[in-house]
């Protein structure tokens, strides 16, 4: 059998598993990010070693220990880690079921697992997984010659668990990345422009220099930090030298219009064929009879985590030792020391969770930020610590998109489909080159790296053509992406990439469309799909809402409105279905119930992968209603959260969840499936309360009465 | 500086601090809690949320100086005293990320010592100043309800 793809890449199988008296250490290069993704790695290796769950201890990435996995992105750690961790345990499991027939000198097929203990039960003899495993490393290569556990076998896979590491997060134990214990410590913090293309114009450190307990105040080049004894005179050494530091902007300013601003300074075109960009001329465009268009819009978001980034960081003897809460260990560390010209050998990144980042947030900035004060406090270990301030500057925001949308119909049934995608990179990451650098600290420092430059992204479903290729059977399809190289806005990865603004723009239209053939809009969805599985989500959706009976509400507009999408067209299938209200006066939308189905294949954490879909939910539903990154003349005007508001308590609806579990199946990436449905959810839902489209978002009240007045059919 | 003195979780603490210090940084850097967070520094996401004689507070705002001999009760004191809350969070998976979970538990807890059979409008209410990015909420609010009625799930 052919080696799952990490472990060809780690195939020691020491680097992934390590047993102790008490307990197994499995380590994954994946990071937790408060998806769940220790809890089911701890699952999968459990069910395949046949312990308990509480018998496993997860470490995650580490560029000291265990695999290197690269990025957490992208919904893969189940598809990939996942599988590679089973393999392992399957190879191990049958090395040491060797190991123990021969010390028991019996045949191996007599031999059977009683709660985690091999037993041989003729004899009674027995030996634990630590006992026949020894100290000494397994010292070889996983071979792919053993086979996992057959599915129908599963005692814990499928199952709710309680997640491993909550009781930490909820009692008070040290558990984030901000927890680093304080004795000794120094705390950092950074000081930058209004924003990241703000440049040092000058500064003069002399008021924060003088304030007790200031351990160092860096300036290198245009990169200003503060290293300070406690934290309380860190963060007001960082308000002295704001004060006292002027800034310029390089480059223009953000443009007041993104719509028009993205439709016309695009620097590549390419054709989507499959998911895939071709490049080459473009196809000419192809129209039938009755052809539809509309616009949709989705503005600059925030990935808004609730714990500012962080990192810590210790320079002793030429090497720096690095704690961070980045996605990729193993890139940040790259990267950093392209950065510094150092050697990758002389840097180690052990990732330790902060708050959710969904996304590429500002955790690898803050690595670098705490290497740069770090170098320049040798022998110290430093916590650097972004206020909120700088999180809602300086994080890559999620990128503005417009989605142009052209279909043709003969009768009830599409004939042509052609949309053209603009919008600026998905991929801000850090990246280990030595000339550029995606990396605030190394644009201001001293011997500054230059930018990296804007790149179409090639790969299948990467980045703006995220899920733009629409799921469904369509005789003809033109699929441009547009790439604005621009970055007068820094954006980067976010939870879902492209897929939110195209499949908000696809499900949308697939309304328009179903609306203008007099069909209804499940039907019409139904009569284009050519996937049970796909029918099957949306069915179940369909009646988990109609389940669901709304309040008595004066004044209210009630409505529903179904989206789906397959992520990537090849992960997990979600079908989203909105129930909502629409005040007749004051126009504001009131989120009443969400149902959701999903088929990820087979199951592994119930409850962690429903946490997922409805989180998925609840957050692009604030996204969708309430979230827009405002500009000035200068800069964001979004510094915290009431000029950047989200959903809040007040405004959750209940959210009901089905899980369609398909055992034997291979087990589908699920945390970023509901994230593309749910605008378009909402924005059927309103059209089907008001008779307004609405596609544009955020779908405020103000919008709502625009689109109204506009009376747009 | 000067001395400050104030009871912890029950327990009694002298600091000494700037008198401009804000309670969240004592909290975690002096006296070596986890528990309480900072999220914003300026009232707005209830992660640094702690009980002071009983009312609910921004830590990371309030300084000090303006505490003279307060008691302070943090997500680590509820956890010592197996407050059901935090079994009913754990039994609800009520988190993503954990991050906002110390603030959220304290304000529950606020709200269950004053109204022990809270209807779900009322803990939306009362969690409003409490903001969860993972969209973790209906377990919260679930996890709520069934401690003040463990027969609903």
């Amino acid at each position: 059998m052919p080696l799952p793809e990490s472990l060809e890449r780690n195939p020691r199988l020491d680097d992934w598993i390590q047993f102790e008296r008490e307990r197994i250490i499995v380590r994954t290069g994946k990071v937790e990010l408060g998806q769940g993704i220790a809890t089911a790695i701890a699952m999968i290796a459990a069910e395949e070693l046949e312990v308990s769950v509480e018998q496993i201890q997860v470490r995650t990435g580490n560029t000291a220990e265990g695999p290197n996995e690269f990025l957490t992105a992208g919904s893969m750690s189940i598809e990939t880690s996942g599988a590679a961790v089973r393999q392992v345990c399957a190879e191990v499991r049958a090395l040491l079921m060797a190991r123990a027939a021969e010390r028991l000198g019996v045949p191996l097929h007599e031999l059977s697992i009683v709660d985690g203990i091999v037993r041989h039960t003729k004899t009674n003899h027995s030996a634990s997984w630590f006992e026949l495993a020894g100290e000494s490393p397994f010292g070889v290569d996983a071979t792919g010659r053993a086979t996992p556990r057959p599915f129908e076998s599963y005692r814990l896979i499928g199952r709710t668990t309680t997640r491993i590491d909550l009781r930490d997060r909820f009692t008070g134990r040290r558990a984030f990345i901000q927890d680093e214990p304080r004795d000794g410590l120094l705390h950092g913090r950074i000081v930058r422009g209004p924003s990241v293309n703000h440049m040092l114009a000058g500064i003069d450190t002399v008021r924060a220099s003088r304030l007790p307990g200031i351990v160092n105040v860096v300036v290198d080049g245009g990169f200003v930090g503060v290293v300070a004894v406690d934290e309380f005179t860190a963060s007001r050494a960082r308000a002295l030298l704001a004060r006292d530091a002027q800034w310029k902007r390089q480059g223009a300013a953000p443009s007041p219009d993104p719509v028009s601003f993205l439709q016309s300074n695009a620097d590549d075109h390419l054709l989507v064929v499959d998911g895939t960009p071709v490049p080459g001329p473009l196809p000419p465009r192809e129209t039938g009879e009755n052809t539809l268009r509309a616009t949709y819009f989705k503005p600059y978001h925030m990935h808004g985590s609730i714990g500012p980034s962080a990192a810590v960081a210790t320079f002793t003897q030429g090497k720096l030792r690095i704690k961070s809460h980045s996605q990729g260990p193993s890139v940040i560390r790259d990267s950093i020391a392209a950065a510094l010209d150092m050697s990758p050998g002389d840097i180690s990144v052990r990732h330790v969770g902060n708050a959710g980042c969904y996304g590429h947030n500002g955790a690898d900035d803050a690595a670098m930020d705490a290497a740069m004060l770090a170098i320049a406090t040798p022998g110290r270990t430093i916590l650097l610590k972004w206020e909120r301030e700088d999180e809602h500057r300086y994080e890559p925001y999620s990128p503005a998109m417009v989605m142009q949308m052209e279909a043709s119909l003969s009768a009830d049934r599409i004939t042509h489909w052609n949309a053209d995608i603009y919008s600026q990179t998905h991929s801000g990451r850090p990246m280990p080159h030595r000339s550029v650098s995606n990396l605030i600290a190394a644009w201001h420092k001293s011997s500054p790296l230059a930018r990296a430059e804007s790149r179409p992204g090639l790969g299948n479903h990467s980045g703006i053509h995220r899920n733009a290729d629409p799921y469904y059977s369509l005789p003809s399809r033109r699929i441009i992406k547009h790439l604005v190289r621009d970055q007068g806005v820094r954006t980067s990865s976010t939870r879902g990439l492209g897929a939110f603004g195209n499949v908000f723009a696809i499900e949308s239209f697939m309304d328009e469309l179903a609306h203008a053939a007099g069909i209804d809009p499940v039907d019409f969805r139904l009569a284009h799909l050519a996937d049970n599985r796909a029918e099957e989500v949306i069915r179940t959706a369909v009646s988990l809402s109609a389940a669901f009976e709304p309040p008595d509400m004066p004044n209210a507009r009630i409505g529903r409105g179904l989206a789906f999408a397959r992520y990537k067209n090849r992960q997990t299938y979600a079908a989203v279905v909105i129930c909502l209200a629409v005040n007749e006066e004051t126009l504001r939308t009131t989120l009443l119930h969400g149902a959701i189905a999903a088929d990820a294949g087979q199951v592994i954490d119930r409850d962690g992968l429903a946490n997922q879909l409805e989180g998925g939910v609840l957050q692009a539903a604030s996204w969708t209603l309430k979230e827009a990154v405002t500009f000035d003349d200068e800069a964001t005007t979004s510094v915290d959260w009431e000029t950047y508001p989200i959903l809040r308590f007040s405004e959750v609806p209940e959210v009901d969840v089905a899980v369609l579990d398909r055992p034997g199946s291979p087990s589908l990436g699920a945390g970023e499936a509901t994230q593309g449905p749910t605008p378009a959810a909402i924005a059927n839902a309103i059209f089907n309360a008001t008779g307004v489209r609405l596609r544009r978002i955020p779908f405020t009240p103000d919008a709502l009465r625009q689109a109204a007045m506009r009376n747009e059919p | 500086m000067a001395q400050f003195s104030l009871t912890v979780n029950g327990v009694p603490h002298r600091v000494e601090a700037d008198e401009a210090t804000p309670l969240l940084y004592v909290l975690r850097n002096m006296i070596g809690l986890d528990g309480p967070r900072y999220g914003c520094g300026a009232e707005q996401c209830g992660a640094c949320t702690v009980l002071v004689n009983g009312e609910p507070r921004h830590a990371c705002t309030v300084p000090i100086d303006q505490l003279a001999a307060a008691s302070v009760v943090t997500v680590e004191g509820l956890a010592r005293d197996g407050h059901p809350l935090i079994e009913a969070f754990l039994a609800h998976n009520a988190a993503q990320c954990g991050y906002c979970s110390s603030g959220i538990l304290v304000e529950a807890a606020s709200l269950l010592a004053a109204n022990p059979t809270p209807t779900r409008a009322e803990v939306m209410r009362a969690l409003d100043g409490h903001l969860c990015r993972c969209g973790a909420h209906n377990r919260v609010i679930k996890a709520v309800l069934s401690v003040s009625s463990p027969e609903k799930p």
